[in-house]
């Protein structure tokens, strides 16, 4: 699974970071750094994540696959 | 096609941002058609931001930014090939590899890739290197990880004022040299630029401003050793980053007789591509970095955006309404807006800070590095920047939607004194940076000379 | 109905069990409604988040001064839920320091474990039962549990803090009444009760840390980031308080919609994947928190209407969740709703503080009891309702299992 978050809609309000915080960091008090592949382990807590962002910045799925298909 | 707009053969080159979600909206627009996106980069599309932020600061993997498919858009990805021309009459992509590709309705959303260091052999030393692609940022970062005495960004821009802070987060030493007064003027102005200055300072970077790069230098073998500046300064680095800005990827179009230039391609607010006499085609879209589109809060000057929600913006509206008819379609009115994560500060903007005169911080303090700055021209808002106050935003963006009168009303609780006092916005000519505007006004309005970009390619 | 009559109807307790109805009159009235007593609602979606984004409006109470000002130097001391910034600002941040990020990214994330075990147990207790009461068996222990684990307050003092905690809450409620000086009254004193017995749990843990947070704030060791007595008090108060006096209803308010509307327990069954979602959604149309009042602290024009500086406007949080002008079939409960931006926790700086944890609470409390529910059903439908119509709730929900 693949994230990327909507940094121009997010309002750091770093719910992610709470719910997830091996996947969401603040980088001083509201700028948000994340990382965009998410192991398996970490799943369930970024889809929690992503269902509580307030203003629903973040998008998960999966990327296009290498070969173009 | 002529019948159904549903269906038909569309085309997008350029599988990146705008490519992608513009591919994902065309589907969910109810597009049934054949759809080929091409890219001349190996790899599927992949998020920008983090290269300059959390892949310099070592946290993620450069290859690891692979964007999400918000739905599977069930295109043929031509990956790794490069567009090399444009047939508009017998409306064909021409491609590197010697065939061709035709197309009821095309997407052109080439992006663009940074400006390299002016002199061919001083750019390719080792060590010396520019930032837009992974592979730029993989070989950056693990060169970073290596431990360099000495890191040199040339231009202090957002994309170099990132590269210096991940340095010092790293703990690496730093110059950053900027021909302008101070780092991210050219995009912010006066007032802020001085708050970048100290965020520079205060964070450990050598910062250098009213210089310029003169020459690079290598040694017998070809690594980079440092730089000579114009005051007569040595700076001695292992590594240099150009972050001297972007140029737009329209070389390709050069003989398709589309508005295409150093500033972008020209469209209408329909995301329809003008020729180059200026006339409506009805069959070649443009979305992203690439564009250069007219928009009505801004004089209908015709801004040139990199910003990744503009790309995200513009090619959804693309996608609409390349599959719609005529009354059906959408303007894309879309507020700029911008962030930029340094020195541990988050700034973020809306509207267009350069299309001003004068600026008030409205709430915050310089002090505190917690503000709102307003941004006026002629007496109404037409921007705003925020540092660390990213909830206030939606304010002053629907300040600048409905023209609310500059300097924006009283009654904050947190409005400093300073907000009595607008002072000049102290927006620069972007010809004396070292680095090119993130925005860009490209069009021409008598009294605003400063604002107007002169192409120089 | 006259329009101007809506808050006293809103708060009339006998609309407590579907104030629904009203506040699609509200909206229907216009997005700023003047009422009979001076004061103003909103109702609609998209004022009230331009409203809770905008900062000339204030949360401070002392910023009313129409129709009658509010309460004077008598509370001068405030909890950051009804201050401004930069006050607000430093002291959210300063709360903030042993609770979440950037200073303790990890903390509530850390307490999953122990939110399951506390719901187990709960369940345990009542695993023969054959009648509960979701109110008093589970959805108001659980969250009581955790944040005195939190914070570091004793779980037997319950029904002590209880009762301070009941006449709070009941002051801060938004009201009609002309006169309440008594229930300001007894407000403030339970405030100082309660603070005082907080800051006494924070200074036993002065010296020899616990790992709560009363500890926490109480052994910070930089001068700068500490708080004092006063503010100290004020928080733990607005902690202790804000902890279990919603997260209750949002569990239960959880069983009753799904009970009422079982396809969707039976979707949460086979697709558990779905609760996150399901909580949101449940925040959205059964939200805990149905108002919050602000001030303007200027006049101010609001779609079409002037709001004179110091008048009281009671943004309707609940009935902005359910504006078709913002949600698709507003009054349909659906947990895979897309889009789900709902105003269960506020918006802007005041958002909830809380929200991750109340989050997993809801999560546990639902996940555990849903494969509970396939045979269960509600004894009192509509249930009895708590007397608040700011914090609305059923008071209990007895349910056969
Ligand atoms: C280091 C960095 C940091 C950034 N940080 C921020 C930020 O903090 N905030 C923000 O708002 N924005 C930021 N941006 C800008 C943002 O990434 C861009 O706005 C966005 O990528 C634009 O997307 P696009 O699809 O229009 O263009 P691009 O991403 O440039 O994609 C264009 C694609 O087309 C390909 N292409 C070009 N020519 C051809 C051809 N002839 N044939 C086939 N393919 C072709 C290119 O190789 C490229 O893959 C940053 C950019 C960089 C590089
Ligand atoms: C489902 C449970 C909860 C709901 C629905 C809820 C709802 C809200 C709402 C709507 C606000 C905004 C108030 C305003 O704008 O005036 C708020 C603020 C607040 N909440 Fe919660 N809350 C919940 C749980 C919690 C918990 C568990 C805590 C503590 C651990 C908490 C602590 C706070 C605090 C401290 C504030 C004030 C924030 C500020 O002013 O900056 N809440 N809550
Ligand atoms: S929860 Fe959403 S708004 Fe908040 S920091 Fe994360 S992405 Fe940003």
């Amino acid at each position: 699974m693949r994230i990327v978050v909507d940094l121009t809609r997010c309002q750091g309000y770093a719910q992610c970071v709470f719910l997830a915080p091996k996947m969401f960091q603040l980088h001083g008090e509201e700028g948000l750094l994340y990382a965009p592949a998410v192991p398996d382990d970490q799943a369930e807590r970024v889809r929690q994540a992503a269902a509580a962002c307030p203003v629903q910045a973040i998008l998960l799925g999966e990327e296009v696959s290498a070969d173009g298909r | 096609m002529a019948g159904d707009l549903r269906d038909g053969r569309i085309v997008i080159v350029g599988a990146s941002l705008a490519g992608l979600r513009a591919a994902e909206a065309l589907r969910e627009e109810g597009f049934t058609g054949s759809l080929t996106v091409v890219g001349d980069e190996p790899y599927p599309p992949y998020d920008r931001p983090p290269l300059s932020k959390q892949v310099l600061l070592g946290r993620v993997a450069a290859d690891s930014t692979g964007l999400p498919m918000r739905r599977d858009p069930e295109a043929d990805w031509r990956l790794g090939v490069r567009a090399s021309g444009l047939d508009p009459l017998g409306k064909r992509v021409v491609l590197a590899d010697g065939k061709s590709l035709p197309y009821d309705r095309l997407l052109i959303a080439t992006g663009t890739r940074a400006r390299t260091w002016p002199n061919p052999e001083e750019a390719a030393l080792d060590g010396v290197f520019t930032l837009r692609t992974r592979d730029d940022a993989g070989e950056l970062a693990e060169r970073l990880a290596a431990g360099p005495r000495r890191v040199l960004v040339i231009g202090g821009g957002f994309t170099g004022s990132e590269i210096a802070s991940a340095c010092r987060e790293r703990g690496l030493e730093v110059t950053v040299t900027e021909r302008g007064p101070a780092p991210l003027v050219g995009a912010l102005g006066g007032t802020l630029s001085k708050l970048a200055a100290a965020m520079h300072r205060n964070n450990g970077v050598d910062l250098r401003c009213g210089v310029t790069v003169t020459a690079l230098r290598g040694d017998a073998s070809g690594r980079f050793m440092g730089a000579d500046l114009s005051d007569g300064s040595r700076v001695e680095a292992d590594v240099c980053v150009a972050a001297l800005g972007a140029v737009r990827n329209v070389e390709w179009l050069a003989d398709s007789g589309l508005a295409a230039g150093p500033r972008g391609i020209a469209c209408d607010a329909g995301c329809r591509a003008f020729n180059m006499y200026g006339i409506v085609t009805d069959d070649v879209f443009v979305a992203g970095d690439v564009s250069r589109f007219p928009h009505p809060l801004f004089g209908y000057q015709m801004l040139s955006l990199e910003h990744w929600g503009n790309a995200v913006a513009q090619a959804e509206v693309a996608a609409h309404n390349m599959v719609s008819p005529g009354p059906l379609r959408r303007p894309h009115l879309a507020i700029p807006t911008f962030w930029s994560t340094q020195f541990g500060l988050n700034i973020k903007s809306v509207g267009v800070p350069t299309f001003s005169d004068h600026v008030v911080i409205a709430q915050g303090s310089l002090e505190a590095r917690r503000l709102a700055m307003v941004y006026g021209y002629q007496g109404r808002v037409t921007a705003a920047v925020t540092v660390d106050m990213a909830k206030s935003l939606d304010y002053y963006r629907h300040l600048i939607e409905t023209a609310a009168p500059f300097p924006p009303a009283p009654g904050a609780a947190d409005r400093p004194i300073a907000a009595d006092i607008p002072v000049p916005s102290d927006v620069p000519d972007p010809k004396g940076l070292s680095h090119g505007p993130t925005v860009a006004l490209t069009g021409y309005l008598p009294d605003r000379r400063l604002t107007v970009v002169h192409p120089t390619g | 109905m006259a329009a101007d009559t809506l808050l006293e109807r809103i708060t009339d307790y006998a609309n407590r069990a579907n104030p629904y109805p009203l506040y699609a009159e509200l909206r229907d009235a216009g997005s700023v409604v003047q009422q009979a007593d001076g004061s103003y609602m909103v109702g609609t979606y998209h004022e009230i988040t331009a409203l809770l984004h905008d900062p000339r409006m204030s949360a401070d109470p002392r910023s009313r001064t129409t129709p009658s000002p509010g309460p004077s130097e008598e509370t001068a001391r405030l909890p950051f839920l009804r201050l401004d910034d930069p006050e607000h600002h430093r002291l959210r941040t300063l709360a903030m320091r042993p609770f979440g990020p950037p200073h303790s990214p990890g903390r509530v994330d850390a307490m999953r474990g122990e939110i399951t075990r506390i719901t187990a147990e709960l369940m345990e207790s009542f695993q023969t039962a054959p009648q509960i009461d979701i109110v008093d068996d589970f959805a108001y222990p659980l969250p009581v549990t955790v944040i005195c684990r939190l914070l570091g307050v004793p779980r037997e003092d319950e029904p002590l803090f209880r009762q301070w905690s009941d006449t709070i809450v009941a002051s801060a409620d938004v009201t009609t009444e002309e006169d309440t000086t008594e229930r300001d009254r007894a407000g403030r004193q339970a405030r100082e009760e309660m603070g005082a017995y907080l800051v006494g749990l924070a200074d036993q843990h002065r010296g020899r840390p616990t790992g709560d947070m009363l500890s926490a704030f109480a052994n910070e060791p930089d001068p700068a980031m500490r708080l004092t007595p006063e503010e100290l008090a004020e928080t733990a108060v607005l902690l202790l308080i804000a902890g279990h006096e919603t997260t209750v209803n949002l569990i239960t308010n959880g069983v009753l919609t799904l009970l009422r509307q079982r396809e969707h327990l039976d979707l949460l069954r086979r697709e558990p994947d779905l609760l996150p979602r399901a909580v949101e959604e449940l925040l959205r149309y059964e939200p805990p928190v149905h108002m919050r009042e602000r001030i303007p602290r200027t006049d101010l024009d609001v779609a079409g209407t002037t709001i004179p500086k110091g008048a009281p406007v009671v943004l309707v949080l609940a009935s902005g969740n359910r504006d078709p002008k913002r949600f698709h079939e507003p009054d349909r409960f659906d947990p895979t709703r897309p889009d789900n931006e709902h105003l269960g926790f506020g918006s802007g700086i005041h958002l909830c503080y809380g929200a991750p944890l109340a989050r997993l609470e809801a999560q546990a409390a639902l996940g555990a009891l849903i494969p509970h529910l396939s045979t269960a059903r509600l004894l009192q439908d509509p249930p009895p309702y708590r007397q608040n119509a700011m914090l609305r709730g059923p008071r209990h929900l007895p349910v056969q299992l």
